[in-house]
Formats: structure tokens, sequence, C-alpha cells
């Protein structure tokens, strides 16, 4: 038996390292295939802006979370940008139509590069609206900074997206608010009006989204006379947080703090809630799903919270305008990812309208010169970061429902 | 307290990594193979208990015995597939042949219904929780433990007092030697794919009850932990990989628990490079030579 493994692991590490060079010599061509067509790219959708006798459509490429653990979020940014479009489409901008084109990047990360390089290379897209979570974004910043393409996700929240190293990522945009803020918020409320002194924290280590607010919430509770009695960590994909939840409730705390994302959010709030840890949980906008919900189940997530972008119970008419028209052609009512797609394209639409070109540099500059946007998530000014400056809510789950509790101003 | 909660959380957690583990064990037993698509196995039987319980609308035991059914025969299927045409070929050969079955499943799956995940329904086992002594014990984990345990007695039934497997021992022992004594060999290794991938069917539906989130790709670290559960109790020997599977699970709740939850997965694997290095044979196992 001892014989036969040996001879496995050697076989095993024998056939790793062809398929590492194998791997490395694709991600090689597919990097090349990528350079040359930027210069395609460039001067082709150049010549449609200056000419204008290019046709008369511009092309906008979505690389979303078609598919996979994230599926939701991408799924719903997909039909507010859709319904977007419709309505632009109806006038058109600058006498040209706007043209979706969709890729799936599975909710993983080499996936979002390679969506990036078909969509700049094949499609030679003016702009990608995408990715829904920081993650898969981040995974394609390089490829935008390189191709010279405007990127905007609709709801990556992490800072590092658009900032790295204090260098701004001259051509990475978002539509949503940031992590600090969402942490802040959430610190404040707890401190403010759930009264809590003693919060534990939950990440997810593999996402940069959780370390990111964990990092604010942590300051701004701590700050506020606060004290984190627990800290614990899984990874994405697991499925039995009973130990680790064993262990923080042992440590007794008041409150949890669990930014993540809803697949894993879902267990962990019901097996908190199996084991009796039955103390107020909040997190962030990575929870907006109606999967959470059936995961979790709506009695687990009674006294649990969550910051995000906007509501559909929001009585401000530009929102009720929305909320009218998404479900006339939806038949449901819009989450925040509905929203936040929405207002990507119209952020993008407002922007090719000032630049007068399908340029995608000159898109570029247009989106970091946005000013007092009316959006329904919120009216927005870009700022010297890239990040757009603007409220955010805190809503409330009740029997399975979202209840606007209130709302909070940068 | 904590440690007793800890102990409740891994026996759970262990009994499900048994029940598959059993099926990695009996293969491996009878034909030598790592059947690197039983984690697969696992994850399609916990498909076929949702849409039973979603689409026919069936309780628990209708659903169990559905997805154990439906596992069994595609086990057979894939026995007959993609290893019985590689009965004489290197092992190396059919061990690869099982990846490529693996992979197919996944993205098979995948390309039929997506790769977003499903919710089993809350409703399928009433949960209470019961309380003793401050340690919660959810009445669903000890359903599934005890559910695993008259599985678990049913095989050791199946192979030591029925003819069936009265044949698989035999081949596990010497194939030649069995066909000259007149055992049909192929219908036995047949039997066992089916019984084995019958157990990973009803680990998959206990799972999606235990876990509730169920994806396309939920079978591969479970199939993993579970070939170390395997390997952790004497790969080949059907009580090992049921006390390496309570075992491993009870190890990763007291990691987790005491703080290292983003090692536990790291732990499972050296316990495997551990093992493997000290006590090939598993811990039930008799360091036997290969006779060449």
């Amino acid at each position: 038996m001892t014989e036969h493994f040996e001879q496995w692991g050697e076989q095993e590490m024998k056939k790793k390292r062809a398929a590492g060079v194998f791997f490395s010599l694709m991600l090689t061509a597919g990097l090349l295939a990528g350079c040359g067509g930027n210069q395609q790219g460039g001067s082709s959708s150049g010549g449609n802006g200056g000419g204008g006798g290019g046709g008369d459509v511009i092309k906008i490429g979505a690389n979303l979370e078609l598919s996979g653990g994230v599926a939701s979020y991408g799924q719903s940014i997909a039909e507010g940008v859709e319904l977007a479009f419709e309505e632009i489409n109806k006038e058109g901008i600058n006498g040209k139509k706007l043209e979706l084109v969709k890729v799936d990047n599975k909710s993983e990360a080499a996936e979002a590069t390679n969506g990036a390089i078909k969509l700049i290379s094949q499609d030679k897209v003016a702009a990608i609206i995408g990715s829904a979570t920081s993650t898969n974004t981040l995974a394609q910043v390089q490829i935008a900074n390189d191709n010279k393409v405007p990127i905007i996700t609709p709801s990556g929240t992490s800072e590092t997206v658009t900032v790295k190293d204090g260098k701004v990522n001259e051509f990475v945009f978002r539509t949503c608010f940031i992590d600090p803020f969402q942490g802040t918020v959430a610190a404040k409320f707890a401190l403010n009006d759930l009264k809590v002194k003693k919060a534990a924290v939950l990440i997810d280590s593999a996402s940069d989204y959780s370390k990111g607010l964990a990092a604010s919430f942590k300051e701004t509770f701590t700050a506020g006379g606060g004290q984190i009695v627990a800290e614990e960590a899984y990874v994405a994909k697991d499925t039995d947080f009973r130990a680790t939840l064993t262990s923080i409730k042992s440590a007794n705390p008041e409150f949890l703090f669990l930014p993540g994302y809803y697949e894993e959010v879902g267990l962990i709030v019901k097996q908190a809630r199996e084991l009796g840890l039955n103390v107020p949980i909040m997190g962030g906008d990575g929870w907006d799903s109606p999967k959470l919900v059936e995961i979790a189940g709506k009695d687990a997530l009674n006294n649990t919270y969550i910051t995000n972008h906007y509501s559909s119970g929001d009585p401000d008419p530009k929102i009720q305008e929305f909320v009218k028209a998404f479900k006339a052609k939806y038949n449901k009512a819009p989450d925040a990812f509905n929203a936040l797609g929405y207002d990507t394209a119209y952020f993008l639409a407002d922007a090719i309208k000032r630049a007068g070109s399908a340029d995608p540099v000159k898109i570029k500059d247009a989106l970091a010169q946005t000013k007092d946007l009316q959006l329904v998530t919120g009216t927005f000014t870009v700022d010297q970061n890239h990040n757009p400056v603007k409220s955010a809510i805190i809503l409330e789950y009740k029997d399975g429902q979202q209840q606007f509790k209130t709302k909070v101003n940068p | 307290m904590e440690l007793i909660q800890q102990l409740v959380n891994g026996i759970s957690l262990g009994s499900i990594y048994a029940l598959i583990a059993l099926g990695y064990t009996m293969v491996y037993g009878i034909v030598r193979l790592i059947n690197f698509a039983h984690g697969d196995v696992f994850m399609i039987g916990s498909f076929v208990g949702f849409y039973a319980v979603t689409m026919l609308g069936v309780g628990f035991f209708p659903a169990l015995l559905l997805a154990m059914a439906a596992c069994a025969v595609l086990g057979v299927v894939i026995e007959r597939i993609a290893y019985k045409p590689l009965r004489n070929a290197t092992r190396i050969a059919v061990l690869i042949t099982a990846i490529g079955v693996s992979l197919l499943i996944e993205y098979v799956t995948i390309y039929l219904r997506g790769a977003q995940p499903e919710a089993y329904p809350s409703t399928l086992l009433s949960d209470r929780n019961l309380e003793l002594f401050g340690v919660v014990i959810s009445s669903q984990s000890l359903f599934i433990l005890g559910t695993s345990l008259v599985l678990m007695v049913l095989l050791q039934f199946i192979v030591h007092r029925t003819k069936i497997g009265k044949a698989m021992r035999a081949v596990s022992h010497d194939a030649e030697a069995a066909r000259l004594m007149g055992i049909n060999v192929d219908n036995t290794i047949s039997a066992t794919f089916a019984i084995g991938s019958a157990l990973a069917g009803a680990a998959g539906v206990i799972f999606g009850i235990y876990y509730t989130k169920i994806e396309p790709l939920m079978g591969i670290l479970p199939g993993l932990k579970a070939f170390v559960a395997a390997v952790l109790g004497g790969i080949g020997i059907i009580p090992g990989a049921m006390v390496g599977g309570l075992l491993l699970g009870v190890i990763e709740s007291l990691v987790s628990g005491l703080g290292y939850s983003l090692w536990r997965d790291g732990v499972a694997f050296v316990i495997l490079i551990l093992i493997l290095i000290f006590r090939p044979a598993g811990l039930f196992g008799k360091n036997v030579r290969e006779k060449v």
C-alpha cells in the first residue's frame, strides 16, 4: 500500500507540474491577445467617436456574476442596467443607442479577468459595467488601466478598488459608497441605537469587502467606548460554523458584526440562532438577496440589521418612480442591486452625453467630473478618489421582510 | 461546557464524513481505486433529494430513499462506463479517469441548472433545540446521527451476513481466486459501487438538511475530507471509515473552537500527510506487505 501511494504521489506531482506549465502558457497567450486587441479597440472606438460614421450604437460591456456563489447580485444588476438602457434608448445619446454586451464571470476572479479581456479585445466596448463584488472588480483593474477603458462597479464597496497605495486607479469608478462608510455607520448604530458595548466580529478572510467593513467597524466601535470581545474568521464556501459560533458565544457578546455575503451569512445566522446566540446581528449590503431569507429562515433573521444603498420603501418621488417602472417590467420590487445597476447605467449615460463621444478616455474624464447627479440611490458627486459622496440607510429584517429604519448622511 | 458543545458539533459533522468515507473505502477495498467522483455522487444525491422534496412534495424518508436509489444507479453507470473498460489498465489511468468523471459530473450539473445555490426547505424535519446542562443539541442533529448509525449497522449486516457481502469480501481478498470459485466478479463490483454510492446519496440529503445550502461544487471538499477520513481509519476497512470520519469531524470542531477556524482544512490535510508517513495502513490497518 505504501508503494502504491508513493507512486501515486510522484505521478500526481508530474501531472501538476505539467498543468502549471500549460496554464502559464495559456495565461501568457491570453494576455498577449488582450494587449494586441487593445490597440485595435482603441482606434476603432476612437473612430466611432470622432467621425461618427462607424455606426450608431455604442457598445457597453457588462462583466457580471450571472452564475456562481453571488449570482443573485449579478443578475439583479443586469436587470437594473437593462431597464435603464431601455429608457435611455428611447431618446438615444447624441443620436446613438447603447448596446449591452454581457459576460458571465461565474463569481470567480479569474473568470472576471478573462471577461474583461474578451469585452475589450473582441467586443471593443466603450466602457464596462461590473463586477458586483470588490474582489472580482479588482481582478479587472489592471486590464482597465492598461487598455484605457473605464470600468464602473455598481456595488464593489472595497476602498482598494479605486485607490491603490495612495494612487487613484484612473479608469476605475463606482456607483456605491465605500466600506469604511458602511462599517462606521454600523458601529454608530450599534453604539447609539442598540446601546451595546461588547461586540464580536466574524469576517470572511477571503474577501476584501468583509475585511474592509470589519476594520472600519472596529475602529469606530472602540473609539466610541465599545469593546471587541471576540474576533473570528471563516473562508467563503465553508458550511459549518457551529464550532466558531460556539466559541464566540462563550465570549458573551451583546452584538455580532457579520460583514459577509448572503450564502455564508445565511448559514451563519441560522446556525447562530440554533446554538442560542440570540444577540442582534448586523452586516452590510452583502446580505441583500432573497436567497438570504431562504437559507437562514425568517425567524432566525429577526433582530438583524444591515446597512444598504437604498430601500424601495423610501418615500422619495424619484425612488417611487423607479420602483413603479421596475415593477411594470419585472413584476417584483427592486432590491438595492437592481437600483445600483440602474444608477450605474445612468451615471455612464450622463458621462457619455457630456463627453459627446464614445471614446473611452473622454468618457473617463467625464465620469470623473460628475457633479450633483440625481440618481435613485442618492444625489452624488464623484470625489478625487473616484468615490461617490452619498447617503446610506439602515434596514431591519422583520419576519423575512426588510424594513426601512433610518437614513444616514456622510 | 464549551468542550462538550464542540464535541456535539464535531460528531454531527463527522457522521456525514463517515457516510461518504464508507463509499470510498468499500470501492478501494474491492478494486483498489480511489473514486474521486464519489464526492460528486454525494452532490447529485443532495440535489435529487432537494428536487424530490420541492417538486414531488415528498417527506424526508421518501426523499432519502429516492436519492439513495438514484445514486446507486449513477454509481453503477459510472463503474460500467468509465472504470470497467479500464479494469486491466494501470492504476494511474483509472485514477485520472476518476478525476475526469468527477469534473464531468460537476460541470454537466452546472450546465443543466446553473451554479447558483439552492436552499433545502427548513420544514422537512422539525427542528427543536434540546438543552442538556447548557449544551444545545438540535433534534435535527440527533436525527442525522441516528440515520447515519442505522445505515452503518445495515452496511455491516450486508457485508458480514449476506451472500453478496460474502462475495464482496472474497473479491476484495483475491479477485482471481473468487472468479475461479464461481463468483461473478463484475456483478459484485457493481454491487459495491451501488451500495457505496447509495450511502453517499444519503449523506447528500442529510447534508442538505443540516447545512441548508447546496450547490454543484459542494461535493469537492467533503469528498476530499472523507478521503482523509478513510485513509485515517485505514482505507479498505469499513469500521475504519466510520471511526475516521467521526474522529476527523471532532478534530475539526476542536480546532475551530480553539480559535483557529482558518486552519481547520489545513489540519485535516496535515493529518492525511502524517498518517501516510507514519502509519500508511491507517489506524485500523494491519501492515501487510503486498505480494508482487
